[in-house]
């Protein structure tokens, strides 16, 4: 009696952390769903849209620019922001503002990215942080779940942030 | 003949059932708990590979006790390199976050550690790619923590934090300054 109570709790445990495991991949290794807050991403993302994030592209470094990802916080890794990916490494950003007269660029470091979020007044981002290391992102949102009248993919920028031709714009 | 089919099908369905358990339990236990990695370079002499090229060392990484990024100064550390995303660097955490401390070739002589970054500096001073080079390292870049040396068997040991000499922060050594 004791004995069969004794294996069929540790075949219970045993499933348990088999399955705990397969879970720890798929989200580690294929996606997860994040549930967005904060009025940063609007319109294309708004606040509490559930978004699903998937994890190849960051292993495999296929980042690119235009991709909207989930990364780290810089000062507070607990928390995650989701932003546009608007330079990666060897970018020229144009950091003043589209009304100034000086235009001041910088150029985005090796190993980093610059983000952006598509509300540009009400996002903090590299903007005033600088650029975040490639290393702290942690997925590209591909899909929007919920609400259900905006399910599918996601658009391009609305912003005119993103230059897509590094060659074209070398010429001022 | 069909004794045969049948014994080979069930090593079939042995095996695959065999790897769906043991290929995500491998994967989890080295992305959560354990991982082992070995030192490559001189950066942190004379403590770890003190031979150079012969011989390098093999060291445990404990990722569960970073899990949520609690490090102190004094450890050894793996980070993920900011200049190199798909590298990790070993190096020993100087100053942790609101330190005040002094640097060696950085471009400011005195830094303010921000929140959320930490300060890492290779033991041999002049041969490290740290933050002396590329300045505070975000905490969430954080791999693991180095806590034994398990290989060669000579070196077995476990590592405990230590800060070099004349390295801590300025802040706490108001009898010395």
């Amino acid at each position: 009696m004791f004995h069969r109570v004794l294996w069929k709790t540790l075949g219970f445990m045993g499933y348990t952390i088999q399955y705990g495991c397969i879970a720890h991949c798929a989200f580690e290794y294929i996606g997860e769903f994040v549930v967005c807050s904060g009025p940063s991403m609007e319109p294309t993302i708004v606040n509490q849209d559930v978004v699903f994030s998937e994890r190849m592209s960051r292993h495999l470094c296929k980042i690119k620019k235009g991709d909207i990802v989930i990364a780290k916080s810089l000062y507070d890794p607990n928390m995650n922001i989701c932003k546009r990916v608007v330079g990666l490494e060897g970018d020229k950003i144009c950091t003043s503002a589209p009304s100034g007269l000086f235009k001041t660029h910088t150029y985005v470091p090796k190993g980093h990215v610059w983000l952006e979020g598509d509300n540009p007044r009400n996002s903090t981002d590299s903007r005033n942080y600088g650029s975040i290391p490639y290393a702290l992102i942690r997925g590209r949102v591909c899909l929007k779940l919920w609400p259900l009248q905006s399910f599918g993919t996601l658009g391009e920028s609305p912003t005119k942030r993103i230059i897509k031709n590094q060659s074209d714009s070398n010429s001022d | 003949m069909a004794q045969q089919a049948t014994a080979g099908r069930r090593y079939l369905r042995a095996f695959v059932s065999g790897f769906f358990v043991s290929v995500p339990v491998t994967v989890t236990f080295l992305d959560r708990f354990a991982y082992v990695a070995r030192v490559e370079g001189a950066s942190m002499q004379p403590f770890l590979n003190p031979e150079g090229g012969s011989e390098c060392d093999v060291v445990l990484l404990n990722r569960w006790s970073v899990r949520n990024y609690q490090v102190q100064r004094g450890d050894i550390v793996s980070v993920v390199s900011p200049r190199n995303p798909q590298q990790k660097i070993i190096k020993r955490v100087i100053g942790l976050e609101g330190d005040f401390i002094r640097t060696l070739g950085y471009k400011n002589r005195y830094v303010r550690i921000p929140d959320g970054h930490f300060w890492i500096e290779g033991d041999h001073h002049g041969h490290s790619l740290d933050s002396n080079s590329f300045g505070p390292v975000s905490v969430g870049l954080i791999h693991g923590r180095a806590s034994h040396i398990i290989w060669p068997p000579n070196r077995w040991q476990r590592i405990k934090p230590s800060l070099p000499p004349n390295r801590g922060p300025l802040d706490t050594k108001e009898e010395e300054e």
